[in-house]
């Protein structure tokens, strides 16, 4: 992470007081743009406060005219010490900060946690809190994806239109989390050992209807993505990422998948019941943002078969392990990791135990954060306006990036 | 006739409150009359601003599936009012560093040009305010200078992004302002006359009593029609050719350092400059204040006029609730590569109209030169090598 933002905020090289000419690096060879004759770029600081940087990120871009010859993301300004709190917290404590993680999935955020610490103390879950955790992570999915391709066309300044019509599906969902967790956002919803209610008799039969307007959104949705020329314009071959640089650097998720790498951890470590599913994996040729922006869409389609096959096998039972005493939970030294495939990658939580009743050590691994940090080897060679929409195609959300 | 009466009731208006001065020297009464005109002009013109600023709001708030303002008066329809309060009041912020004279001007020198513009369009029979010869090169003239008003703007506040903002607006409304004005010309050759009034009157009259004249109605006329509207949304910086202002890139372009009414003004300057392109659009392809048929020429000709630029208006907020922004070079690119030629080939086209008599000989080899034109610029300009829908692959 890049703390050291005063050291860096000079991202020209060469000298700035002015006493002999800034020269920069030739970037002619490297990344195939023209050299200005006068050497002259103009740094910009985009951010923290920026209509479309998705929170308070912050990018530090030199232009060449309107050509992007440097960039350098500045994270932190929403740090909250969530690693930190971890450890000073019991094991159950850390479960209501997992939602303010990544404040557009709370459900898997919850479900990773409690995945890691089920892994560290053996705990077996009960078969319907694990449909009850498939049907909610992707329904989670599905209104993170709807309402991504919805920001991300709003950073291409299509004013909001599409983003509201995303948000009027994602409010169904949520108010689905609503009626079950009781809350839209914030659902704290899992515990180790199961999930913290059953979903009442007329629940599933209002998810199921929920689903099945759900295609008819994305039809239209596509449709005026696919046919639209500005957008194929705006978002085809700029952004490209190689498959050996997104292994290389860590990518995980939809924007790894778009680049054409076969890593689904639904499909890799088969977590909970998934290998019970029946679902394919979509893969990119291009790796470029028209790729990604089409791995959510088809992603979507695959959760709504997902979640058909879940609503029929659902059975009847308790959705909590009755051995889990939560209040008083000491779980043997040791150490685990726990990830799942969230909507937006790789998940994971790392504890280290040593027998107390909080965490030792209490790590996460978000993927926006790491997915982030391949923005500037995409943004090279593109325009400030591509900028916006390549960091709209990597769906950050600040509250997991800094933490 | 009560037709006649109500149609030129504001031209019998203002000669009675001129009669009010009945020994005054010939220059008083001059300036008189101008006076009024410019007092009506201001007067609707802001009134309609006010209220298109509450209808835009209104028709993107349904586009996108929300309600719209509704909660000052009726409908809503006092919210410009509560707006322009809060618009007053508000702190007027001028950055340390920015030139404090240029970018106090800026505002100002951008809503001139586009109030000046309004002055030269006829809004009804006899209703031109300001009828001048040359009134289609003054248009342009005035029109011009908003660049530079933009351009002060940009450089005047100081900041990066209005700079870029700035430059993106000068490159793009340069290279339109050439479109826009070939596009003109096919109409002052058939009319032989820049004088606004003359291409309304040229557009009187019915085909066999039914088909108005208009020129939209040519082949060459409706695709100078078309390109004129697309760079007059280029021209007033409206979605998709929002570039200088793209919010999601560069916060608010030339205006990101301008708070409060300077702010405002730019608002207003912007709305002023879609009214005199639509206004100018409507004068020379939908015939101006003339009524689409013989018998409705009943209605007041000042109605039509607005009804038309009704139309386009809703036009322009439809388009800004649908499309994304494209990007500055593909927007330089289409100028350079498809507006031009397109606009030299309806001067042809309406050339070679013109000298078959407005005949069907004419209309068929006109639309003939459109349409290959249009066709083989098509063909040489084909991204679909590069930009096309894809098929992916699934892993199970």
């Amino acid at each position: 992470m890049n703390m050291s933002s005063r050291a860096e905020r000079s991202v020209v090289e060469g000298p700035r007081d002015g006493t002999s000419p800034v020269i920069p690096r030739d970037p002619s060879t490297a990344l195939g743009m023209t050299t200005r004759l006068d050497g002259e770029l103009l740094e910009v600081s985009m951010g923290p406060q920026h209509p479309s940087t998705h929170g308070v990120f912050r990018m530090n871009v030199a232009l060449d005219g309107e050509t992007v010859v440097k960039l350098k993301p500045v994270f932190g300004y929403l740090h909250r010490n969530h690693e930190k709190i971890g450890e000073n917290t019991s094991y159950l404590g850390s479960m209501p900060y997992t939602d303010r993680l990544d404040y557009f999935c709370s459900l898997t955020n919850n479900w990773a946690y409690a995945l890691s610490v089920e892994k560290l103390a053996g705990i077996e879950v009960p078969e319907r809190a694990e449909y009850l955790r498939i049907i909610l992570a992707e329904l989670t999915r599905l209104q993170n994806h709807a309402s991504l391709l919805g920001f991300l066309l709003s950073d291409m300044g299509a004013w909001g239109t599409p983003l509201m019509y995303a948000f009027r599906e994602r409010e169904k969902i949520l108010d689905l989390f609503e009626s079950l967790a009781g809350s839209r956002m914030m659902c704290d919803y899992m515990r180790f050992g199961g999930c913290r209610v059953d979903a009442g008799p007329d629940w599933i039969g209002r998810a199921k209807k929920v689903l099945d307007a759900f295609p008819r959104f994305l039809d239209e949705f596509e449709k005026l993505l696919v046919s639209n020329e500005i957008v194929i314009a705006r978002t085809q071959h700029i952004g490209k990422l190689t498959a050996d640089l997104a292994i290389s650097a860590g990518i995980t998720g939809p924007m790894l998948r778009a680049s054409g790498v076969n890593y689904d951890l639904r499909k890799v470590d088969g977590y909970g019941f998934y290998p019970r599913f029946k679902f394919r994996v979509p893969l990119g040729d291009h790796g470029d943002t028209y790729d990604r922006l089409m791995m959510r869409v088809l992603e979507m389609r695959e959760s709504i078969e997902i979640l058909k096959q879940a609503f029929e096998q659902i059975p009847a039972g308790p959705v909590m392990n009755p051995k889990v005493k939560l209040r008083s939970f000491r779980p043997p030294v040791g150490e685990a990791y726990g990830r799942i495939e969230g909507p937006k990658g790789e998940l994971g939580f790392y504890l280290i135990s040593d027998g107390s009743s909080n965490p030792y050590r209490y790590r996460v691994r978000p993927p926006s954060f790491i997915n982030l940090t391949i923005l500037e080897d995409l943004c090279l060679g593109h325009t400030v306006a591509d900028v916006m929409v390549i960091l709209g195609s990597v769906d950050i959300v600040m509250g997991e990036v800094d933490r | 006739m009560p037709g006649e009466f109500v149609d030129q009731i504001f031209v019998a208006a203002k000669r009675w409150l001129l009669s009010l001065l009945p020994h005054a020297p010939d220059w008083v009464v001059q300036i008189a009359s101008a006076l009024l005109n410019i007092i009506l002009l201001l007067g609707v013109f802001a009134t309609l601003f006010a209220l298109i600023s509450v209808l835009e709001r209104k028709i993107l708030g349904r586009i996108q599936n929300r309600y719209g303002p509704n909660r000052v008066g009726p409908f809503g329809l006092l919210q410009p009012v509560a707006d322009g309060i809060k618009m007053l009041i508000k702190e007027d912020v001028v950055p340390i560093r920015a030139d404090k004279v240029v970018h106090f001007l800026a505002p100002i020198m951008m809503l001139l040009p586009a109030i000046l513009a309004l002055g030269v369009i006829p809004y009804g029979r006899n209703m031109t305010a300001f009828s001048i010869d040359g009134g289609i090169l003054f248009f342009f003239a005035v029109g011009s200078a908003a660049e530079l008003a933009v351009f002060m703007a940009g450089w005047g506040s100081n900041n990066k992004f209005s700079m870029l903002g700035a430059m993106r607006a000068i490159a793009q409304m340069v290279s339109y302002e050439l479109p826009l004005l070939i596009v003109v010309l096919p109409v002052v050759m058939i009319v032989g006359s820049l004088s606004p009034d003359a291409i309304v009157a040229a557009q009187d009259g019915y085909k066999w009593g039914i088909v108005p004249r208009w020129f939209v109605l040519t082949p060459w006329g409706a695709a100078a029609f078309i390109l004129f509207f697309v760079a007059g949304l280029v021209e007033s910086n409206r979605t998709p050719f929002d570039v200088p202002e793209g919010e999601s890139e560069i916060v608010a372009g030339h205006m990101t350092e301008y708070s409060g009414f300077k702010y405002a003004t730019f608002f207003m300057a912007e709305y002023f400059g879609m009214f005199a392109v639509s206004g100018l659009a409507v004068t020379l392809f939908l015939g101006g204040w003339h009524a689409p048929i013989a018998w409705l020429e009943v209605v007041p000709s000042y109605l039509w006029f607005f009804a038309k630029l009704a139309v386009l208006l809703f036009v322009f907020i439809w388009i800004r609730g649908t499309l994304p922004r494209t990007r500055i070079d593909q927007v330089m690119s289409f100028a350079w590569k498809f507006m031009l030629p397109m606009a030299f080939t309806c001067v042809i086209a309406a050339a070679v109209w013109h000298y078959q008599a407005h005949g069907w000989a004419g209309w068929l080899s006109s639309l003939g030169i459109v349409a290959v034109v249009y066709l083989g610029l098509s063909r040489l300009l084909d991204t679909r090598r590069k930009f096309a829908t894809r098929t992916y692959r699934f892993a199970e």
